[in-house]
């Protein structure tokens, strides 16, 4: 789950990490209260879940309360990459002196926590890590010991020559580990690090994600999760046990387990079809989840088939038919569907199908065939 | 001869009087897996089915049994101390099949797991089964029968897929083998194409995986330099769309890899061959049996 740089920035606060003063604004009024209470030159940053705000226009200078106003008055509303802004940040305009960049990331290939800086921050790290890897140090913590003094103090001086500004790095690596760890984080990071004209060592932006699979057993960690930052269908289907992805092609897709529903979809595209969406429906068996994933579907109008591919292991396929028969009860199809299903209790699902006047497929490439053809015949008649 | 278990792997199942737990050890029993015991913490002394005594801890169970792998069915909050107590009793191999264990916890346990010397398999993964001898875990018993063919995967119902294709085409598995999809995990890709190159009764392996890291392309690098035997492999998600990015670090230290195309040019360069749909493993495998 992605959270907001001002949630971050929250959260990094309470370990002491050193933060210029801000609040977050729904309005231009509160944007130009906060201004006033800061005191200084602001920036106003749009706070949505996409990297390259600063080139979308979502971040603005504003050196008086007014300018604050103003600047928030067109950030809030505007659009980047597809998501409304719907909050912005009012933080107190830092004089940069360096940009660094401090990070840390759950990382597949080493099975670790792995922390990555570079004295070569800001919005360009990316293109430093492409071009000049030599300029980024990468650096696994033991999770027996967490970041040893020692440890962040050598990532300090990598940063900074002078001795005060890689102690005072070394302590903010040291809360950022912290707070990664403590809010079950898969990715953290301070981009950038800035060095003021005085000397001090300030974190200017901040993201943090957080694992998925931690939120259950915190829910003061799901209060942070900002709905009207995603797509409603997606949220819809995350209340359902789904997971969804919109995509923009025709043909809806119900599978279980995510590998099948990839696969799924290649194979839409290999027989000449388009995906409408991602849709998983998980391992368990519950015939409810099929009703809330036709009801997904279906309130996509780009829709023109819908194929379910059910391989029955743990999911019951029987309880797939039944979900399909209840589904399809309160809100009859108006378009066609494809079912191909196999595995545990294959023979019942298939008589529950058969009896309310479903066809039943088992093979998978017959399957998507059929529904690719059926899409594409119905998108036709819809463009005369 | 097979990978990892056979028809003499004794079996403990941590979470054995639980929904999920209780189901799958009956499945388990009737493929005819020896379960040896089940542990459940405050349920010690009674007996699971009449049949499989059960402990409070896991210890106790592998003082009484001798069993030497376990399988964990515990909710997510409870699997990365299952996994850590089947360690510290002795226990050698350990397949948790729980899906949702905090990444965090996986941190920790890794490294517990290995130091004690013993193999890990998942979490969030559907376990593995040797056709005809025994089966750890939650894949169907009826899709496989046994053979030659190695199969591992990072997907569950995927593999049941081909596993599917593959017993109806006559061509039957050494072990197939689900190593999950978590980003920490305990047994990857290599470890278990490792497993089979040493294995004499696998003579191809088939070989499925997705989009994200760059596991598929340190396996086919293996693949090239270490491997004699031939594989044959799949990605899924070649029309997946790349997801909305946060940050910087994801791609500070994967770069631009992950992709379908990258990981399919890499199983080319191994001289690999590719399957563009799961079907197309049958023709792919068999031309490798010889």
């Amino acid at each position: 789950m992605n959270i907001h740089e001002y949630q971050a920035k929250d959260v990094l606060r309470r370990y002491g990490v050193p933060i210029p003063p801000g609040d977050v604004a729904t309005t231009p009024d509160e944007a130009e209260a906060i201004a006033r209470r800061v005191g200084k030159a602001v920036m106003v940053k749009a706070q949505v879940h996409a990297g390259g705000r600063g080139k979308a226009g979502g971040v603005k200078y504003c050196p008086t309360p007014e300018a604050a106003r103003e600047k928030a008055q067109a950030i809030l509303g505007m659009t980047i990459k597809d998501l409304v802004v719907e909050k912005v940040l009012v933080t107190e305009a830092a004089d940069i002196g360096t940009e660094a960049y401090v990070g840390i990331i759950v990382d597949r290939a080493t099975k670790k926590a792995v922390f990555m800086v570079s004295a070569a921050g800001g919005i360009d790290i990316e293109e430093v890590a492409a071009s000049t890897p030599e300029k980024i140090k990468y650096f696994p913590v033991d999770p027996r010991y967490g970041l040893l003094p020692f440890e962040a103090q050598q990532l300090g001086f990598f940063l900074y020559e002078d001795a005060k500004q890689a102690r005072a790095a070394a302590k903010i690596m040291q809360q950022l580990y912290q707070a990664f760890v403590e809010n079950g984080c898969s990715l953290a990071e301070i981009n950038p690090l800035v060095v003021t004209p005085a000397g001090e060592v300030i974190a200017v932006d901040a993201k943090m994600v957080i694992d998925d699979n931690e939120l259950e057993r915190r829910k003061d960690l799901e209060a942070l999760r900002d709905e009207s930052s995603e797509a409603p269908s997606e949220v819809d289907a995350r209340n359902a046990n789904l997971t969804f992805i919109k995509l923009d092609g025709n043909v809806g897709c119900v599978v279980n387990g995510a590998g099948l529903a990839m696969a799924t979809m290649d194979l839409v595209k290999y027989y000449g079809g388009e995906p409408a969406n991602f849709l998983d429906i998980g391992g368990s068996s519950n015939p409810e989840k099929v009703v809330n994933a036709l009801r997904i579907i279906t309130s996509d109008p780009s829709v023109r088939a819908i194929l379910f591919n059910i391989f029955g292991g743990i999911t019951r396929t029987d309880d797939v038919a039944n979900g399909i028969v209840t589904a399809t009860k309160q809100n009859p199809l108006k378009v066609p569907i494809v079912i191909r299903l196999t595995g545990t209790n294959e023979e019942i699902a298939v008589r529950i199908l058969e009896e309310n006047g479903f066809a039943a497929m088992t093979d998978m490439d017959e399957a998507v065939k059929k529904a690719v053809q059926l899409a594409t015949e119905r998108a036709t008649e819809g463009g005369k | 001869m097979s990978v990892f278990i056979d028809r003499s792997t004794k079996l403990i199942v941590q979470g054995i009087t639980g929904r999920d737990g209780s189901f799958h050890t009956r499945q388990m029993i009737e493929y005819g897996t020896q379960v040896v015991a089940g542990v459940t913490p405050g349920k010690g002394g009674q007996t699971f089915d009449d049949a499989v005594p059960v402990f409070n801890t896991v210890e106790e169970a592998v003082q009484a049994t001798g069993a030497n792998t376990s399988v964990i069915y515990v909710p997510p909050p409870f699997a990365a101390d299952a996994m850590m107590e089947a360690a510290a009793a002795g226990v050698q191999f350990i397949v948790c099949i729980t899906e949702g264990v905090p990444v965090i916890d996986m941190l920790r346990v890794r490294p517990y797991v290995i130091e004690r010397g013993a193999r890990l398999l998942g979490p969030n993964c559907p376990g593995l089964i040797t056709p005809g001898q025994s089966k750890v875990g939650i894949i169907p018993g009826r899709i496989c029968t046994p053979g030659h063919v190695g199969v591992v995967s990072r997907s569950g119902t995927l593999t049941y897929e081909v596993v599917n294709h593959l017993t109806r085409a006559g061509l039957g598995q050494s072990t197939c083998v689900g190593i999950g999809g978590d980003p920490i995990n305990g047994t990857g890709f290599i470890d278990v194409l490792e497993a089979f190159e040493h294995d004499p009764d696998t003579r191809v392996v088939a070989m499925m995986g997705e989009i994200g890291g760059t596991d598929e392309q340190d396996a086919a690098e293996f693949i090239r330099t270490r491997m004699s035997k031939p594989v044959v492999g799949f990605i899924a998600g070649q029309t997946a769309p790349p997801g909305r990015r946060m940050g910087h670090a994801g791609a500070i230290i994967s770069g631009s890899s992950g992709t379908a195309a990258e990981k399919i040019e890499a199983f080319e360069r191994a001289g690999m061959g590719v399957a563009k749909r799961p079907i197309d493993f049958v023709e792919l495998v068999r031309e490798r049996l010889g």
